[in-house]
């Protein structure tokens, strides 16, 4: 069972997620909104038993999203919405006030 | 006269080795997460399918144990599970019984439909689930060896089961 992030023809942006957290769903919908192509891997509610999304991303909560294209690994929404948008869309760029705002948000994430 | 019934199943309209198994899109399971596969990514080298009863039925938890205990996870074909059970239920079963193997989730029982090989239960009405089964595929998803369950329950003989897919 790899764990290996990259398969070919495989989309570059890996997205674990819990299924109906409103957090995740955020980051969805931006993924959906920028176009970009992702799969899906779902987690299990109980953080204890979330070791894979701690051996990826060096936490327990969701959403986290790993994005092969840039060598990113990301967690908290905010930060994943800003990062997505910056680096895909129109968004606003890290460093600014807004993203500066963002990451003061975080820490509510599942 | 035994005073136990085996119920008989009849003869599986199942796939023949030779042909072609048949692609599908599901939710691959481990002990930590899912993400949707389809069997033709999947399938790279020989690949073994068990189709079990759904998780939580004593036929399912029996044929992991036994499977585990003779190695066939560690083994160069690729063991694959299908069942009809949602993929929290399949997680924890993996979880909980340390086992290494990854399961197709397939609540509607629809890919052993497509294979002929469901089972509608009895006195459970709207709930169908496999046959226990074991379908031995090589890397172009060709089948070569196929043991359909004709009763239930009905466990195989493990070790003629090895033979006949090269197993042992």
């Amino acid at each position: 069972m790899s764990e290996a992030t990259s398969r070919d023809d495989e989309p570059a942006i890996t997205f674990y997620r819990l299924q109906a957290c409103p957090y995740c769903e955020r980051v969805a919908r931006t993924l959906g909104e920028l176009g970009l192509e992702y799969r899906s891997r779902f987690v299990e509610p109980l953080h204890s038993r979330r070791d894979v999304v701690k051996r990826v991303a060096g936490v327990r909560t969701v959403p986290v999203i790993v994005d092969d294209e840039t060598g990113v690994t990301m967690a908290e929404s905010p930060n994943i919405v800003d990062y997505l948008e910056s680096t895909y869309g129109d968004g606003p760029p890290t460093g600014s006030a807004a993203a500066d705002r963002a990451t003061a948000e975080t820490g509510g994430d599942d | 006269m035994p005073e136990f019934d085996v119920v008989e199943l009849g003869p599986a309209d199942h796939l023949e080795p030779g042909e072609t198994a048949p692609d599908f899109t599901r939710p691959l399971v481990t002990d930590e997460f899912w993400e949707d596969r389809s069997l033709a990514e999947l399938v790279d080298g020989r690949t073994v399918l068990v189709f079990t009863p759904m998780i939580g039925s004593f036929v399912a938890k029996y044929v992991w144990s036994e499977l585990a205990e003779r190695g066939w996870l560690e083994r160069g074909e690729r063991i694959v599970g299908v069942t009809a059970s949602t993929p929290y239920g399949v997680s924890r079963f993996l979880d909980e019984n340390d086992l290494p193997v990854e399961v197709f989730a397939d609540p509607t029982n629809e890919v052993a439909d497509d294979y002929g090989i469901a089972h509608d239960l009895d006195g459970m009405a709207g709930v169908s689930e496999p046959r226990l089964a074991f379908v031995a595929l090589d890397a172009d998803r060709s089948i070569e060896t196929v043991w359909v369950a004709d009763e239930w329950p009905e466990f195989p003989d493990y070790d003629e089961v090895e033979t006949e897919f090269g197993l042992d």
